[in-house]
C-alpha cells in the first residue's frame, strides 16, 4: 500500500497553478513602490494586512455614538453634548491624516463632509512620531506583569497570550494584546469540594471589548471573555440595603436555561448608594498615557471627549490633575479645582500623543500628586487612562505591583481605563486595578464613557466595602454537583476567606455584583461524576437548606472584616426577568468562550431568552446586548 | 549580479533600505509564496489575493527580520499569519465557501467530467481541518525541515510530525470509509 500522503502530496504539488504573470508584475511593482516609499519617512509604512480592527473600530465607534446619542431618551439631555462632541472632535481627527497613506487613507472619508471641509483650513499637524521599536515591545508585553499565585485575587489570572514566542520577531504591528483570563471553571463534586470561594468583581472591561470585537467584525478570542464581567455590566433591580449595612445579597433559584437537569442560583449583591449631596470631596488625579500609539482616533481624542463629560459630574470642591507619561512623565494640570473648567479643559486640548510609554515613572508621579492633593475626609483616586502599553522603564512588574499596594494602602484608590485595540494590555490593566483596589473598564465608544464616567460615576468613584468576599458551601444531601460561571480570575482559596489579609475586590456605591451557579441536585440525570464506589456516603447534613452563603467585606480605611451569613432555600422560584437577562447573558459569554457545558443550547436560545427578558431597560444596554448576540450569531455562522 | 547572495543577505540589506536587495528578494520568492498561498487557501483567486496582500505589507515586516531563521522560514510564518487572519475576516464575515470548501463543490460538478484524480485531492483536502491542511501545505515540498515548518506555523517539530502522522490517519480513514461504500 503507497504512503497516501505522498499521494496527496503528489496531488497537491501537481494541482498548484503558477501565478498569473500580470498580477505578479503588478503585486511586485506595487510592493517595491511601498518600500521606496517607507524609506523616505521616519515611519515604516504600516501593512494593512490583518488590521481591519482599528479603522473598523473607529467606523463603528462614531457610528455607535451617534446612534445612542440621537436615541429619544437621550436626545433631550445630550444636544448640546453632540455639538460639543463634533465640535471637539474636529481637530483631534486631524491626526488621521498624518503620517502614513496606507492605513490612514480610508478613516478620514468616514467622518463625514463636516469634517473634511474643515480640514482643510486646518493646519496641517506635525508629524506623529512611528509606534515606538518593532521587536522590543512584544517581547517587553510578553513579561508583563504575570499575575503570580504569592499575590491572592489580583494573581490569580493567568497571562494569556495570544501567540507563544517564537524566535522569529515577526512584525510590528502583529497583535500584542494579552487578556487575563482562566481555564472556565470546572464542574466541581460537593461532597469532595463543598466550599467554594471567590472575590467580587464589578470591571466591566470586557463586556466592552467583546462589544468592541463584535462590533468590528469578529468574534473575540475566547480568553479576552470573562462571564461575570458580562454578567456585571447590567444593571438589576436588586433590593436596596437596609440602613446602616454596605450591601444586601438577594437569591434566587431557577432552572438552567441549557440544562433542564440542572438549576441555576442566582446571587446577586446590591451595593448602598449614600445620599449623593454628603458624598466627600474627590481628589482625581488623571494619569494619561501620551505615547505614540494613542493618538488613533479611538484612543487620546476618545478618552479626552470621555473626561469632559466625567467634569460635568463633579463639584467646585473636587480637585483635578493631570499627569501625562510618555517617554519622561510630567504634570500636565496641577491641581485645580473642578470649578476652573476652562483651565482643565484646555489642559485636556493640550494632550498630543508622542514618545514611548514610561509608566512607572508616570504612576510615581501620580500617587505623589494624588498625595499633596489629599486631606483628611476626601477620596484619592487615581485615573489611569492607556491603551496597555505600560513597558518602557518598568524593569521589574512585580515591582510596580508591590509600589501600588503600598499606594493602596495610603488610601490612594486606582482605576484603570482601557482605550483601543491592537496593544491592549488587558492583563497588566486588570492586574494594576485589581492591585490598587480599583475597577478596570474599557472604553470603545463615548457611550461608554457616559455609561462608567457619568450614569455609575459615584460608583466607581466611591467605595463601600473592601476586599469583599463571598463564600458559598454547598449541602452535600441537596447538591450533587455545582459550577461557578465565571470569576476564573477571582478564585480564592477557601482559608483565603477569613483571612483579612489577603486582599479581594471592592464595591462602590450602588454597585452590583452578580454570580451564577449551576448546580446539579442530587439524583439529577445531569450529574456528571458517578458516585464512588469506595467514597464516604454525604454526610447528613440540616434540613433541605441547597447551600449556606458566607459574605466579608470590610468597611472603607477598616482592618476588620466583618461576616454576613445567610442560608439558601431549596425552592426554585419562578425567575424574574432580571434573572433570567443574567442567565442569558451568562450563556452568551459561555458560547463565546467555547464551553463543553451548554449542551446544544446556542446563541439562537441566548436570543430567545434575552429578548422575553429585556424588562425594564432604561439605558437600552440589554437591547444592545442582544444585537450584539445577534450579529455574533451571523458572524459564527 | 545578486543572483548568488543568499535571501538571509538580500533580507538583511533590505530591512535596512536597500531597494533593489528588496525587488531582488521578492523577485526570487514570489512564485515560491504563491504557490504556499495556493496551498494555504485551495483557491487560485485567493492565493492571488493574499500573495498581494503579503508583499505589500512585506516592506515594513521586513524591518523586524533578524535573520534568526532561513528567510523563506519567517517569509512563510507571515505568510500563515497572513492566511489565518484572512481566513478568520472571511469565516466571520461570510463564511465564504471558496478555498478547499468550493473545491468541495467543484468537485460533485467533476464527478460528472469524471476528474477522478483532482476529485480525490479536493475531497481530501476539504475533510481535513485546517490545522493540519495548513501544516500539510507547509510540509509538501522537501525544501522546509519539519523544524522549520513548526517555527512558520508556531508549534513545535513534534506537532509538525504528530501532524502529518494524524493526516496520514485520516486518508486511510478516508479510503477504507470509500472502500466500504
Amino acid at each position: 500500500m503507497t504512503d497516501p500522503l505522498d499521494d496527496l502530496n503528489a496531488a497537491l504539488r501537481a494541482a498548484t497553478p503558477r501565478p498569473g504573470a500580470a498580477r505578479r508584475a503588478q503585486n511586485l511593482a506595487r510592493a517595491q513602490e511601498i518600500f521606496e516609499r517607507a524609506q523616505g519617512t521616519a515611519d515604516a509604512a504600516r501593512p494593512i494586512v490583518g488590521r481591519p480592527s482599528r479603522r473598523a473600530a473607529f467606523t463603528t465607534g462614531a457610528r455607535q455614538m451617534f446612534i445612542t446619542l440621537t436615541r429619544p431618551a437621550a436626545l433631550a439631555a445630550t444636544t448640546a453634548l453632540v455639538a460639543g462632541v463634533i465640535f471637539v472632535s474636529l481637530p483631534d481627527t486631524r491626526a488621521l491624516l498624518a503620517p502614513d497613506p496606507l492605513t490612514r487613507a480610508a478613516a478620514p472619508a468616514e467622518i463625514g463632509e463636516t469634517v473634511a471641509a474643515d480640514r482643510e483650513q486646518a493646519p496641517r499637524p506635525a508629524p506623529v512620531p512611528a509606534a515606538p521599536a518593532f521587536a522590543a515591545p512584544s517581547v517587553a508585553t510578553l513579561s508583563a506583569p504575570a499575575p503570580t499565585v504569592s499575590d491572592g485575587v489580583a494573581a490569580q489570572g493567568r497571562v494569556v497570550k495570544a501567540a507563544p514566542p517564537d524566535p522569529l520577531f515577526l512584525a510590528p504591528e502583529d497583535d500584542t494584546e494579552t487578556f487575563a483570563n482562566e481555564n472556565p471553571n470546572p464542574v466541581r463534586v460537593t461532597v469532595d469540594t463543598p466550599v467554594s470561594t471567590f472575590s467580587v468583581d464589578v470591571d466591566t472591561a470586557s463586556y466592552a471589548i467583546i462589544r468592541q470585537s463584535i462590533m468590528a467584525g469578529f468574534l473575540p478570542p475566547p480568553e479576552a471573555v470573562r462571564v461575570e464581567e458580562m454578567i456585571n455590566y447590567f444593571p438589576y433591580a436588586y433590593p436596596a440595603p437596609d440602613a446602616g449595612a454596605a450591601f444586601r445579597p438577594t437569591i434566587a433559584l431557577m432552572q438552567t436555561p441549557w440544562n433542564p437537569g440542572t438549576r441555576l442560583l442566582r446571587i446577586g449583591l446590591q451595593g448602598a448608594l449614600p445620599a449623593l449631596a454628603d458624598r466627600p470631596p474627590l481628589n482625581l488625579v488623571f494619569l494619561i498615557d501620551t505615547s505614540g500609539s494613542m493618538s488613533d482616533a479611538n484612543k487620546l481624542p476618545l478618552l479626552i471627549q470621555s473626561f469632559r463629560l466625567m467634569l460635568g459630574q463633579l463639584r467646585p470642591t473636587d480637585e483635578v490633575a493631570i499627569v501625562t507619561y510618555a517617554g519622561s512623565a510630567g504634570l500636565a494640570l496641577p491641581p485645580t479645582p473642578a470649578g476652573e473648567r476652562s483651565t482643565i479643559l484646555a489642559a485636556l486640548e493640550n494632550l498630543s500623543a508622542g514618545g514611548s510609554t514610561a509608566g512607572e515613572a508616570g504612576l510615581q508621579q501620580a500617587y505623589a500628586t494624588a498625595a499633596q492633593m489629599a486631606a483628611t475626609g476626601e477620596v484619592s483616586r487615581v485615573i489611569l487612562a492607556t491603551d496597555g502599553d505600560f513597558n518602557i522603564g518598568l524593569s521589574d512588574p512585580e515591582a510596580l505591583k508591590t509600589y501600588i499596594r503600598g499606594q493602596r494602602d495610603s488610601g490612594t484608590y486606582l482605576s484603570v481605563l482601557g482605550f483601543g485595540r491592537g496593544n491592549l494590555d488587558d492583563a497588566t490593566m486588570q492586574a494594576l486595578a485589581q492591585t490598587g483596589n480599583g475597577t478596570a473598564a474599557y472604553i470603545d465608544t463615548l457611550s461608554e464613557a457616559q455609561k462608567v464616567l457619568v450614569d455609575q460615576l459615584t460608583g466607581a468613584l466611591f467605595p463601600i466595602a473592601n476586599d469583599v468576599k463571598v463564600q458559598v458551601e454547598f449541602n452535600p444531601a441537596t447538591v450533587a454537583e455545582y459550577r461557578l460561571i465565571g470569576y476564573e480570575t477571582r478564585a480564592l482559596r477557601r482559608e483565603d476567606f477569613n483571612n483579612d489579609a489577603v486582599d479581594a475586590g471592592e464595591i462602590g456605591a450602588g454597585h452590583q455584583v452578580t454570580a451564577l451557579y449551576e448546580v446539579t441536585p442530587v439524583g439529577s440525570p445531569a450529574t456528571l461524576n458517578d458516585p464512588l464506589r469506595y467514597g464516604t456516603a454525604a454526610p447528613g447534613a440540616p434540613g433541605e437548606e441547597l447551600a449556606f452563603l458566607r459574605l466579608r467585606a470590610k468597611a472603607p480605611g477598616a482592618e476588620i472584616s466583618d461576616l454576613t451569613e445567610l442560608a439558601i432555600a431549596n425552592t426554585i422560584t419562578a425567575p424574574d426577568a432580571d434573572t433570567q437577562f443574567a442567565a442569558a447573558i451568562a450563556g452568551f459569554g459561555q458560547v463565546l468562550r467555547g464551553s463543553d457545558y451548554l449542551g446544544g443550547w446556542a446563541l439562537d436560545n441566548a436570543i430567545a431568552l434575552a429578548n422575553g427578558a429585556i424588562g425594564d431597560d432604561p439605558f437600552g444596554y440589554r437591547r444592545e446586548a442582544v444585537s450584539l448576540m445577534r450579529l455574533a450569531r451571523s458572524l459564527k455562522n | 549580479m545578486r543572483m548568488n547572495t543568499p535571501d538571509e543577505d538580500l533580507a538583511i540589506a533590505a530591512a535596512r533600505g536597500d531597494a533593489t536587495a528588496f525587488a531582488a528578494l521578492l523577485e526570487r520568492r514570489y512564485d515560491s509564496l504563491f504557490a504556499l498561498c495556493f496551498r494555504l487557501t485551495g483557491s487560485r483567486a485567493e492565493a492571488e489575493d493574499l500573495t498581494q496582500d503579503i508583499c505589500l505589507s512585506l516592506p515594513a515586516k521586513l524591518t523586524g527580520y533578524r535573520a534568526t531563521a532561513r528567510f523563506t522560514t519567517w517569509l512563510y510564518r507571515v505568510a500563515v499569519n497572513a492566511a489565518h487572519d484572512r481566513r478568520r475576516r472571511h469565516a466571520t464575515h461570510a463564511r465564504a465557501a471558496d478555498g478547499w470548501g468550493d473545491w468541495e463543490l467543484g468537485r460533485r460538478a467533476d464527478i460528472a467530467t469524471g476528474a477522478h484524480h483532482r476529485d480525490w485531492l479536493c475531497t481530501a483536502m476539504a475533510r481535513l481541518p485546517a490545522d493540519l491542511r495548513d501544516t500539510l501545505a507547509l510540509t509538501i515540498d522537501d525544501e522546509m525541515t519539519h523544524g522549520e515548518a513548526g517555527i512558520a506555523l508556531g508549534i513545535s517539530e513534534g506537532t509538525v510530525s504528530w501532524r502529518l502522522s494524524e493526516i496520514r490517519k485520516r486518508l486511510r480513514d478516508m479510503a477504507q470509509q470509500e472502500g466500504a461504500t
